[in-house]
């Protein structure tokens, strides 16, 4: 029998300086923070991130862990502007690859399709275009003869997504609304693995309702790690919302940088102790899903 | 009835959705939201909307708090059917930019220079996707020169009616920008060469106090009406959509959108 069991200090040691970390979830929604904190605790720097970004980005960011962020946007949704990321990319302390949300998921798709590049029209007469003089374009070799702009494959190294439910073997079910582009971020990576709230039965997926929910193929997945409320500050519905009041908290301190919230949160703590500090897991279980 | 400055925002800025029949429409922020809202309830009530995060809604899902509402669910649309579908047209997105320039061009990543800006934003999000793929309009709440720019926006994330940017100097053929709506006035698109021309002036508001506000020059409708006033109806159905009145902290004190 297959067991992908592992740890999120596993995952975490299993990055490298210099690699390239696809970063599933969106905003402030289902980001695998957990692994993002034991990151911070390591010396891996000079990471290309790609992400539909969140404080994933901005607290990567302010540890000074990012070379290169690739990006469509950075936001925490009900706290629309991201401090941490705001402050570094405006002491010019990363390097930015800024492309549309759409062609950010095209990026992601030609990776997964083993293509170098897919095409689209998205980027022509804007700034993506000129602030990144290395996305090219292509002719059509149809009659049309239009010209589109070669959206480069996003390939990463490693691609790390968070999870309703997962077995062992690496199947697994998201069961918010949107799966956003997990399995995007899992088919563009060499190699991915799952935080997840939940480590279940296989026995939990022989319902074909259920079976609808699960985007992730197995063979993608390298490693599947419990983490119940890992998610947090992030939201992981239906289970629980985002933590406002702690993304203000962390957000009011961009100017000040990330130390003394790394020594509150991260420092010499586990994933439950983080829990604990943060308010509990009946407390962080109680949070309201967002109205958006 | 008496009726504030939003609500005049608001039932100005559902004009921009007549005629869209089935388009999804993508409305950011509270004022474009119940815009986009008033128009479905009302004269367009085949236009497709969410409820804000990945279902499609049959009616307009009130703003805020919902008490026992459910949102009233016909369908699926999440991010990546977004994008999909972003390519496919039939699509119709207000948005308010930080920066919005003479040819229509918006900015949301930063304001300075792009390396080390003054202040970074958001990033481009899907501006470049929605402009040259779908029907766009905006709602800009501070009608001054810092948004409406001189020369162009800082980083141009929707395109506009530049044709020094386009692919051979041709025109995107789906680029399509409609209306803006501002706390001083009504614009369109419709001056020389897609100019933004003044097409109507909120009560109290002259021509020039608009052009003073704006970094570039204005072109005039042939004839600049005033805004029209919300009507009864609208506003009774403005008041089932936004039940808890954020529509009041819109604009700093509430203003009334009638002449003083």
């Amino acid at each position: 029998m297959i067991d992908k069991t592992t740890s999120i200090e596993e995952i975490a040691s299993s990055i490298e300086s210099g690699m390239t970390l696809g970063i599933g979830g969106w905003g402030a929604r289902r980001k695998p923070m957990a692994v993002i904190r034991e990151l911070l605790k390591t010396d891996v720097k000079d990471l290309t991130i790609l992400s539909y970004g969140g404080p994933d980005v901005g607290m990567l960011a302010a540890a000074g862990k990012i070379r290169k962020l690739v990006f469509g946007f950075v936001s925490m949704d009900l706290v629309p502007l991201e401090g941490h990321f705001r402050q570094a990319r405006q002491r010019g302390a990363i390097e930015v690859m800024e492309v549309d949300e759409g062609m950010f998921q095209l990026g992601l798709k030609a990776a997964a399709a083993r293509l170098p590049f897919l095409p689209t029209r998205v980027g022509f007469g804007s700034d993506v275009m000129t602030t990144n003089p290395d996305i090219k374009t292509i002719t059509s070799p149809y009659e049309d003869g239009e010209e589109f702009i070669a959206m480069p494959a996003l390939k990463a190294d490693i691609a790390i997504c968070h999870v309703n439910e997962a077995d062992v073997a690496g199947n697994s079910r998201i069961s918010g609304p949107d799966p956003f582009f997990d399995e995007w971020f899992c088919r563009a990576a060499d190699r991915a693995y799952l935080t997840t709230e939940a480590i279940v039965e296989t026995d939990t997926f022989n319902d074909p309702m259920v079976a609808l929910q699960m985007p992730i193929e197995r063979n993608l997945i390298a490693g599947v790690a419990h983490a119940p409320c890992g998610a947090h500050p992030t939201s992981c519905g239906p289970l629980y919302g985002m933590d406002v009041v702690h993304l203000q908290h962390y957000n009011g301190l961009a100017k000040e940088g990330l130390d003394g919230y790394v020594s509150d949160f991260v420092t010499g703590k586990g994933l439950s102790d983080y829990i604990e500090s943060a308010g509990g897991y009946e407390y962080v279980r109680a949070l309201p899903l967002p109205i958006f | 009835m008496t009726y504030s400055l939003a609500e005049l925002c608001i039932c100005a800025a559902a004009e921009a959705f007549r005629g869209d029949g089935e388009y999804m429409v993508t409305s950011i922020g509270l004022v474009p939201r119940l815009a986009a809202s008033l128009a479905k309830s009302t004269f367009e009530p085949g236009l497709m909307m969410t409820e804000g995060e990945a279902y499609l809604v049959s009616e307009p899902v009130p703003v805020g708090p919902r008490g026992d509402y459910k949102p009233k669910i016909e369908g699926l649309m999440t991010y990546e059917r977004v994008f999909d579908i972003v390519n496919r047209g039939m699509r119709h997105a207000m948005v308010t930019p930080v920066q919005l320039d003479r040819y229509g061009q918006m900015n949301i990543s930063i304001v300075g220079d792009y390396d080390k800006p003054k202040t970074a934003l958001l990033g481009v999000r899907g501006y470049p996707g929605n402009t040259i793929n779908n029907s766009n309009s905006m709602f800009v709440p501070s009608h001054d020169a810092r948004t409406f720019v001189d020369g162009e926006v800082d980083m141009v994330g929707g395109i506009g009616y530049n044709s020094a940017r386009w692919p051979g100097g041709k025109q995107p053929r789906y680029l399509d920008l409609r209306r803006i709506v501002s706390n001083l006035a009504v614009m369109d698109f419709g001056g020389p060469d897609h100019a933004i021309q003044v097409i109507s002036l909120h009560p109290g508001v002259t021509f020039d106090q608009v052009q003073e506000n704006t970094g570039f020059e204005l072109a005039k409708a042939d004839e600049i009406g005033t805004t029209v006033a919300p009507t009864d109806d609208q506003l009774e159905v403005l008041s089932r959509l936004d039940p808890h009145e954020m529509r009041a902290t819109v604009f700093k004190g509430n203003p009334t959108g009638a002449a003083e």
